[in-house]
């Protein structure tokens, strides 16, 4: 017993693990991406700021999606994608010689377009993830925390037992986001987590952003540009100048600035609506 | 404001492009409808026949004392199933046993873990045509490797023997079956996995093998219904047509019940035909209660999975 409150106050310390307190960002550095001979984003460098919610905005096949995807390895994982170039984790080179995605994939957690729970019941949907992670606490606690962080608690806490298929697509896409806060990840991944929702499911989400960077550093890709300019404190633009060229991080700046009076012609196209 | 008639007396003066009427299609619906249901009456009625007709002729042998007892050429009206009944739940068994693994893991290693290279392509067309192979080629096949080479580690002709030619014979049908189970479940739920640090080990065992689990036994079900049928393999491989005692180990004779027919059933004596009957019922008893502890684990299954 005492063992174990040991173990858990060395990682709250590391800042692992720790359900509160400042979270890792990321340092991407000259990182392109490849589907086999197909470049489809080249030469992006950027910092992503720790406890900070980033947006990710652009046109349709303009990379960013791949991009992220990049950022926890779960690129890799389509036959023939590789990518190239340098994604720190805090001070860890992420694609380096030794370094585990699985390892990777639990400290830079992802959530995607269309919610994909497990055919599961809503507790296992979050408990799984913590299990296989070798979490070894409280974990009815652990399970009523992530739902409760993900704003999804008070709507199934009498349906625990139920498969998370009984779920509507917003409360799936929430159950979703609770199951990746439950194995403590530094960086959440989003990938238009929204764009499949309704208004209020969108709205619900969205909430959740604010307490979210309190805890840890979000990357959303979104369609949306008023989400971005609601939720983001920084916002990247990617772009395609010619078809066929690989994507590009056209400007990356803080959010204010990028919808006011950013510094690239195509960017303030973008923003203001005149195309995408 | 230039066109004089609207749409509606357009239409209803025959002028529309959209000729057919509702009435000629609601027609083909309704003959859709009893073309389908004679296809499945007429399917359904055959077996219905053929399982009246069985019934019938083996009612006057069948009885507890058919199910108790040996065979008889002296008796034959007192002879039994017996130890073709044990055989064939023996066979059953240990196909089920071996197949059953074999078949998911062969699945699991092509559909999860196999890349896709020329070699790959090959075995997976090859593995589809084994599906359509005669099963006397399997009998052979097994007399080659099971009663003759490997005689050491399989007693020559014994249950495990015909267990084995079996398994050889319906693996096909497990693997096919399964792989299409495991191509169905969407790749979001792998991704949703990994996406937590799971390994694909953790993936496979939690996530996808239950999922695909439904359809797998679907192809279990039928493949065993067709091991415990065949009587020509383990002809090849070493059933008796005649033996003293019941099965015991895997490592004994063995007979069976598709055998057990054939042989009654190429005798002219009436009562010899009745106990060709009335095996068949016992066959067809086996195969039903197997299908249902299957139909059973699956639903099981299913529901918890949703």
């Amino acid at each position: 017993m005492s063992e174990l409150s040991e173990e858990r106050r060395e990682a709250g310390q590391e800042g692992v693990g720790s359900p509160t307190g400042t979270a890792l960002g990321m340092k991407i550095q000259d990182l392109s991406a490849f589907y086999g001979s197909f470049k489809a984003v080249t030469d992006v460098s950027v910092d992503i700021r720790a406890n900070k919610v980033t947006a990710l905005i652009g046109p349709s096949g303009c990379g960013k999606s791949t991009f992220i995807r990049c950022l926890n390895r779960m690129h890799e994982v389509i036959p023939g994608a590789r990518a190239e170039g340098r994604v720190l984790l805090g001070e860890q080179d992420i694609y380096t010689r030794g370094a585990d995605p699985v390892v990777i994939r639990r400290q830079v957690g992802m959530v995607f377009q269309k919610p994909n729970p497990f055919s599961k019941s809503v507790y296992e949907n979050v408990a799984w993830g913590a299990r296989i992670n070798g979490y070894k606490g409280d974990m009815d606690a652990l399970v009523e925390r992530s739902l409760k962080q993900a704003a999804l608690w008070d709507e199934v806490k009498d349906r625990l037992k139920e498969s998370g298929y009984e779920l509507s697509g917003g409360q799936q896409q929430r159950l979703c986001i609770a199951r990746t806060l439950a194995v403590e990840p530094e960086v959440i991944l989003m990938d238009e987590p929204a764009s499949a929702l309704d208004p209020v499911s969108t709205q619900k989400i969205e909430d959740t952003m604010e307490d979210l960077k309190r805890n840890y550093t979000v990357v959303i890709v979104t369609h949306n540009m008023q989400q971005a300019a609601r939720i983001s404190d920084y916002t990247g633009f990617f772009y395609i100048q010619n078809m066929g060229d690989p994507g590009r991080l056209w400007e990356f700046d803080e959010t204010e600035k990028m919808f006011s009076n950013p510094d690239r012609k195509e960017t303030e196209d973008y923003v203001t609506g005149r195309f995408g | 404001m230039a066109q004089s008639t609207t749409r509606a007396d357009r239409s209803a003066a025959g002028e529309s492009d959209f000729k057919a009427s509702i009435s000629t299609r609601y027609g083909l619906d309704r003959a859709f409808t009893v073309l389908v249901t004679a296809a499945a009456l007429i399917g359904i009625g055959v077996l219905a026949l053929l399982l009246f007709e069985v019934i019938r002729d083996g009612s006057t042998m069948l009885s507890t004392r058919f199910l108790t007892s040996f065979p008889s050429q002296l008796f034959p009206e007192n002879g039994g199933i017996y130890p073709a009944l044990v055989g064939s739940v023996w066979l059953l068994g240990l196909t089920a046993l071996i197949s059953v693994p074999l078949g998911l893991g062969a699945a699991v290693y092509l559909q999860e873990y196999a890349e896709d290279t020329r070699l790959n392509r090959v075995i997976e067309v090859n593995i589809s045509n084994l599906a359509g192979v005669p099963s006397i080629i399997y009998g052979l096949l097994g007399l080659g490797i099971f009663v003759q080479l490997l005689a050491p580690v399989t007693g020559g002709g014994s249950v495990l023997t015909g267990a084995l030619t079996l398994s050889l014979l319906i693996l096909p049908i497990i693997i096919v079956a399964t792989r299409e189970a495991l191509r169905a479940i969407p790749a979001s739920i792998r991704e949703g996995g990994y996406a937590l640090g799971a390994t694909r080990w953790e993936v496979i065992r939690s996530h996808l093998l239950p999922m695909a689990l439904p359809g797998a036994l679907t192809g279990i079900i039928l493949a065993l219904s067709r091991a415990i049928g065949e009587a020509a393999p383990i002809l090849v491989v070493g059933v008796s047509l005649y033996q003293t005692y019941v099965t015991r180990s895997p490592f004994d004779g063995y007979m069976a019940l598709p055998t057990q027919i054939y042989d009654w059933i190429s005798r002219p004596q009436q009562v010899f035909q009745d106990s060709a009957a009335a095996g068949i019922v016992v066959a067809m008893g086996v195969l039903l209660l197997a299908n249902s502890l299957a139909i059973w684990l699956r639903n099981r299954y299913q529901k918890h999975s949703r």
